[in-house]
């Protein structure tokens, strides 16, 4: 059973904007058509940007996206500032230009195959400005 | 594969104004069950940043205790539904999630892998070898003359053949286990050691490794001595069987071969399109 906080309720008309701004928008792959990137690495750091207050966005796989040139890997990298926690950059770059839709050269990728789950969370949550891989 | 699937909702979590925060455990359960799915997800929280508004309809999930709000797109384009999930297990959630999707088909983990190569322009330097290799037409040329990968769905599942015979290590599969094929950085000793198994590869050749830009003249002289049509296809046969032996390729890939005719038919079409794009440039 899903256990609930507090209740806070107030105004619905905030709604867009809570969803729409994008300062520095924080993509999670759960590679979820092959299992390739260690399931505990990748649990712990979304479990880590679930208990943050982070707006975030996740998709099942890119490389399932990037197969069917999915139009929203266009949105993804319009977003400006982006920092990307999926698999190696080299791949993860590739995937995008592959598609049609190369990724800014400032987006920070981050590596759930080599790093820590620890490392993926901190720079993910970082206030600090991206940083290219 | 459904190559265009359909792309009918954007889930969105919603955390902010209006609604009730979930734990951080349960957040993280919900979440995993609809990736697991193969549902993607917006966390959408208290005035911190998601991905900008796109052409999708919108699944506003919500703890909204029994009063989801009735919410329309100012613009008119999109539809927004809202779900309370209060009180719900993640496996009622994403049950709600595939009934407000309906009969509208995608893919599925599980059901499919999506492998294909994905060339690293950085390093590919336009050679058309695996163009040539390719037997069964993933590859092909842009209207610029540019190498591509242009038929995906072509692609036998779990080969990653063609990465071995580029000589600049510029093809990856991001789904493969070791590295540098997996897109891992590459270093020099690596590089040198693919640049040998393309040498050992090339003899199996036959005209389909013509492109090999390393061969010397002596050993294309020797070469073209011993070639023939029958006996290319013989030995390309022999490798790719050793590549099965050696577990590097499957087995329903050789089996999957077209036919003999079939072969030298497309290594004639493969080798002329090659020279095409190659002289094109």
């Amino acid at each position: 059973m899903l256990r609930s906080t507090p209740p806070e309720p107030t105004l619905f008309p905030t709604f867009s904007s809570a969803l729409l701004s994008t300062p520095a928008t924080i993509l999670y792959c759960r590679c979820a058509y092959a299992q390739v990137v260690p399931t505990g690495v990748k649990n712990e750091v979304l479990q880590k940007l679930c208990d943050s207050n982070a707006s975030f966005e996740t998709v099942s796989d890119l490389c399932e996206m990037a197969a069917h040139r999915d139009p929203r890997l266009q949105a993804i990298a319009s977003c400006g500032s982006l920092r990307i926690a999926a698999c190696y950059p080299r791949a993860v770059k590739g995937l995008f230009q592959q598609a049609g839709f190369p990724l800014p050269a400032d987006t920070e990728i981050l590596n759930m195959r080599t790093q820590t789950a620890q490392e993926i969370a901190d720079a993910l949550l970082s206030a600090e400005p991206a940083t290219a891989a | 594969m459904i190559t265009h699937t359909h792309r009918p909702l954007r889930v969105v979590l919603y955390e902010g104004n209006g609604s009730i925060q979930l734990p951080a455990e349960s957040r993280a359960k919900v979440m995993m069950a609809l990736l697991d799915k193969g549902y993607t997800v917006t966390r959408s929280s208290f005035g911190a940043p998601a991905m900008p508004h796109d052409e999708r309809n919108l699944l506003v999930l919500g703890a909204f205790e029994g009063k989801a709000p009735a919410l329309e797109d100012a613009t008119g384009k999109i539809t927004i539904d809202t779900c309370d999930i209060t009180g719900l297990e993640p496996d009622a959630i994403v049950a709600l999630v595939d009934k407000s999707r309906g009969e509208k088909t995608m893919n599925e983990p599980g059901k499919w892998k999506p492998w294909f190569p994905v060339i690293d322009y950085s390093r590919c330097t336009n050679c058309m070898q695996c163009l040539s290799f390719c037997l069964f037409d993933v590859y092909g040329v842009s209207d610029d003359n540019k190498i591509q990968v242009q038929n995906n769905d072509n692609c036998k599942t779990n080969c990653p053949a063609c990465s071995r015979v580029c000589p600049e290590v510029a093809i990856m599969f991001p789904k493969y286990q070791a590295g540098p094929i997996n897109g891992d950085e590459i270093n020099e000793n690596e590089a040198g050691r693919e640049k040998i198994k393309v040498d050992i590869s090339s003899l199996l050749g036959g005209d389909i490794y013509s492109a090999l830009k390393d061969r010397s003249a002596a050993a294309k002289s020797r070469f073209s001595k011993e070639r023939s049509p029958d006996k290319a296809l013989d030995e390309r046969k022999k490798c790719l069987t050793k590549l099965v032996g050696d577990g590097f390729i499957p087995a329903d890939v050789l089996a999957s071969l077209p036919s003999t005719e079939e072969i030298l038919k497309k290594a004639e079409i493969a080798k002329a399109r090659a020279a095409a794009a190659l002289a094109a440039q």
